[in-house]
């Protein structure tokens, strides 16, 4: 804590103390205010490393593949939490232990500042001139009752005495002090119900298609731990139409430029129906309850008609983005009702197909300018009846006999028909969808986090820029109505009391009163070399 | 919004012709410094004290005679080379608003962009600070800093001009990155005193004085850490609108707060421990270097959702 007293001594381990001095001394040390400060340095040591090592919350995928370059490394590196750093047992002890230190910290601290606030400034030192300014003049009709007047108008606290006055100001630097560590403690609380109480979630939704807000409608669903699922913001929306702009030409050709979402949102089941915009830092906010557009990609609806010439299946499959800058993309479509054998296909999806030099079809920009589907076919067993979970984005194709390969077969358009070989059916690209990623987040801490981060820094600014200081005015024997000796002394207490030099040639100024107060300001600025 | 390619090239020029400016006023400066008066070490340039009394530090000691007074040119290079930085200064803004209204948005969307603006404003505060403050020798350093900083940025940062991405398309980069190069600007003219601090011994030098030194850091600091803090906090409320979470430690939110913490020890060393000269110089190039860590290696080394660190 930045601080104007002293820093409390570490407290003297006790010799020979019962259990409950063990425990007193412990506290007292843990919430001495070097312990504070070691421990926010500790925290932000223990933060490192979840800098350096990939992180399960935050990139699964690269600690997934951590494991594979070097599982034995990893496996150690995971024994210490360290692709999980910031939900690991050593960090919570850090904020904890930082938590507590805090607490015992500045709560009494709060209490001594309150005292403070009501106790007049210390009565004059006996020797003025060792102090830090000082300052000597003659001036007739000064008396106490009048030093104090001016020294209350430029907004000291006074004390008076008989022929002496005390001066004090600039409490606001404790107080600003105080309200930061109070607001930093608010934050960690407010962080903390945060994750307790809030939920997230993913989901992905192809153009045409609604979303409800349930714990079922999740792809991924993470709750606090303190979350019941009916708790859950009751809103809906339904995709409308995504849209996504590009740099059609030039060095840049193919980085977007914007993603806009349109979407149809019921605020609560049987509320009447808005329209929004979703976009990259446009969020949808229901009541606290935020819609997050994250990601988006290609759904090419496909048309599939089986051997015995029903259709099997019918409707959009949403497909991997396997490169960025060109947005192909790879899709499965399992068709577990075609007859007389199970179908299944891979798809590479091609949004602006144009042949390369080597027979094969590439995708050049990632908008679908041409769009086109190149279809590889299987038939057999999907091995769907085996009870294994499979991933809806591979084929297993063990139990599965290739129908059409090879990357050369030209790709269908959007609307084309591809027969199979041996009359087991066909395919048909009869349109192009695009799907939206989204997170749906609910953070009842964030607004007071907010608010909590403002009042620190708030406090933080009153505690670096307000000097607490005091000046002291000693009067001389009065003269009979003539002139009389006035004695003035200042100090500040705080580091970085530059300003106080002028501030203090100001106070002698108006101490010695208007008439005067050129001279004074000239003899003052003399004083200074 | 298109892209004007001619405004663009004058961007280009002018980051040149700032470059070249900087590194004139560094000679200039050095040349005052070389060939210029020599300060006394111990005590500073300027400490108003108001009647001395017998506890009051004594006078400075006349700086020892020297057989030939400063030759007048040196003065006038130092000048000269502040005259110099203006304009160095001018063409680096010039640079920065000419790329902003060639490209239609605020231009620090990259970084390239991000470190032509910072050695604005580190510039901005060298010469803001300089005619209050005895300072001026410093000038030699900052403006090589800011001549090194365009350099890197011309040399291996430059992209095109061009339209931003959409996660950047967002007025928060108006509030959060202008606070995070106004904060940079001034923690790095605290860097260069620092360095300097340590480099100057303790005895006469032409450099400045290393209470002033130490003075001029701590007053940089004072006034950036808030802007960080603000930084900082404006990055959380636009990471709350841009990835659906306020706080994820991200290796550039990691960063950001260790740096904050570095700093907030600096001010804590010097405020509640009173550690002056040497040991805080220290603790401040050691929060400096997370600093620099968190502009450079970050962007460059770690990935993370920080999408503008676009390098070629
Ligand atoms: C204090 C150290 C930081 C610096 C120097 C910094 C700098 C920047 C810069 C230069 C940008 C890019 C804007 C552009 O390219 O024009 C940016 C974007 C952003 N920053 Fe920070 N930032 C810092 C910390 C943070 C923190 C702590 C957060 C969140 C808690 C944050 C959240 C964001 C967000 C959400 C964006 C926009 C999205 C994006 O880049 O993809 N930043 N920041």
């Amino acid at each position: 804590m930045t601080s104007t007293e002293e820093v409390r001594p570490d407290p003297v381990r006790p010799a020979g103390l019962g259990p409950a001095g063990w425990l007193r001394w412990a506290w007292r040390l843990l919430t001495s205010m070097r312990t504070a400060l070691i421990l926010l340095f500790l925290f932000a040591i223990a933060a490192v490393p979840g800098s350096l090592f990939p992180q399960r919350s935050i990139s699964p995928d690269r600690v997934a593949q951590y494991f594979t370059d070097d599982p034995g490394t990893a496996r150690w590196l995971d024994r210490l939490w360290l692709f999980d750093v910031y939900a690991s047992p050593w960090f919570a002890a850090t904020y904890l232990l930082l938590f507590l230190s805090l607490a015992g910290c500045v709560v009494p601290r709060a209490a001594a500042h309150a005292r403070e606030l009501r106790r007049p400034p210390p009565a004059a030192p006996r020797n003025l001139s060792r102090l830090p300014r000082h300052a000597e003049f003659t001036a007739p009709g000064v008396t106490a009752e009048s030093a104090a007047t001016r020294l209350r108008a430029m907004r000291f606290r006074t004390v008076t005495g008989p022929d002496w006055v005390a001066g004090e100001k600039g409490y606001l630097r404790e107080s600003g002090n105080l309200l930061f560590h109070l607001a930093l403690l608010a934050l960690l609380v407010a962080v903390g119900a945060g994750a307790l109480y809030g939920y997230r979630g993913n989901v992905l939704l192809v153009e045409g298609n609604g979303f409800a807000n349930t714990v079922a409608a999740y792809d991924r669903y993470i709750p606090g731990q303190r979350v019941s699922a009916d708790s859950l913001q009751p809103f809906s929306f339904t995709l409308d139409d995504f849209q996504a702009t590009y740099v059609a030409a030039g060095q840049r050709r193919g980085q977007p430029l914007d993603y806009s979402a349109r979407i149809t949102v019921a605020d609560r089941p049987g509320a009447a129906e808005r329209p929004y915009t979703l976009r990259v830092n446009e969020p949808l906010d229901v009541g606290g309850t935020q819609a997050y557009l994250l990601g988006h990609g290609y759904a090419p609806t496909f048309k599939v008609l089986d051997g015995k010439g029903e259709v099997a299946f019918d409707g959009p499959v949403p497909c991997l983005t396997a490169d960025q800058a060109t947005y192909t993309s790879e899709c499965v479509i399992k068709v577990p009702d075609a007859r007389p054998e199970q179908l299944g296909f891979l798809v590479r999806f091609l949004p602006t197909t144009v042949p390369a030099q080597d027979g094969t079809y590439v995708s050049v920009f990632p908008g679908a300018a041409n769009p086109t589907a190149q279809v590889f076919a299987f038939s057999g067993d999907l091995g769907l009846g085996s009870g294994r979970p499979q991933s809806v984005y591979r084929l297993e194709t063990d139990r599965l006999k290739p129908l059409v390969m090879g990357n050369k077969t030209k790709p269908l358009a959007v609307g084309e028909t591809l027969a199979l070989p041996s009359g087991a059916g066909s395919v048909q690209l009869t349109g192009v969808r695009e799907w939206i990623t989204l997170q749906v987040a609910h953070d009842p801490g964030r607004v007071p986090a907010l608010v909590a981060a403002g009042l620190a820094v708030l406090g933080l600014v009153l505690s670096l820029t307000v000097r607490r200081r005091r000046v002291w005015v000693r009067l001389g024997a009065p003269g009979e109505g003539g002139p009389r000796a006035v004695e003035v002394g200042g100090l500040t207490r705080d580091e970085g009391g530059d300003g106080f030099a002028e501030e203090f040639s100001r106070v002698v100024t108006a101490l010695r009163g208007p008439r005067d107060g050129a001279a004074a300001a000239r003899e003052g600025v003399k004083d200074a070399h | 919004m298109p892209t004007d390619p001619g405004l663009a090239t004058t961007s280009d020029q002018l980051v040149l012709a700032a470059i070249l400016l900087y590194v004139v006023a560094m000679i200039g400066y050095a040349l005052d410094l070389g060939f210029g008066r020599v300060r006394s070490a111990a005590v500073p340039a300027r400490e108003p004290v108001l009647a001395g009394g017998p506890g009051a530090p004594a006078e400075p000691a006349e700086p020892p005679a020297r057989p030939d007074p400063p030759p007048a040119w040196a003065a006038r290079a130092g000048t000269a080379a502040v005259v110099l930085s203006w304009l160095g200064w001018a063409a680096n803004l010039g640079a920065l608003v000419a790329r902003g209204v060639a490209v239609g948005r605020w231009p620090w969307g990259n970084m390239y962009e991000f470190v032509v603006a910072i050695s604005l404003a580190a510039m901005t505060a060298f010469l803001l600070m300089q005619p209050r403050r005895p300072v001026r020798f410093i000038g030699a350093f900052v403006s090589v800093a800011a001549a090194l900083c365009l350099g890197f940025a011309v040399r291996y940062l430059h992209v095109d001009a061009g339209p931003v991405i959409p996660a950047l398309n967002s007025y928060w980069i108006a509030i959060h990155v202008s606070a995070a190069i106004l904060a940079s600007g001034l923690f790095i003219v605290a860097g260069v005193a620092g360095l300097v601090f340590l480099v100057r011994g303790d005895g006469p030098s032409r450099l400045p004085g290393r209470v002033e030194l130490e003075a001029i850091a701590h007053r940089a600091i004072v006034v950036a850490f808030p802007i960080w803090t603000f930084a900082v906090i404006a990055g959380a409320m636009w990471a709350d609108k841009a990835w659906g979470r306020y706080w994820g430690w991200d290796p550039k939110e990691v960063w950001a707060f260790i740096t904050w913490i570095a700093y907030a020890a600096y001010l804590h060393a010097k405020a509640t421990a009173g550690w002056r000269g040497r040991a805080a110089t220290i603790v401040q190039l050691i929060a400096f270097a997370c600093l620099i860590f968190n502009l450079v290696g970050v962007n460059i080394f770690i990935p993370g959702l920080h999408s503008y660190a676009e390098v070629p």
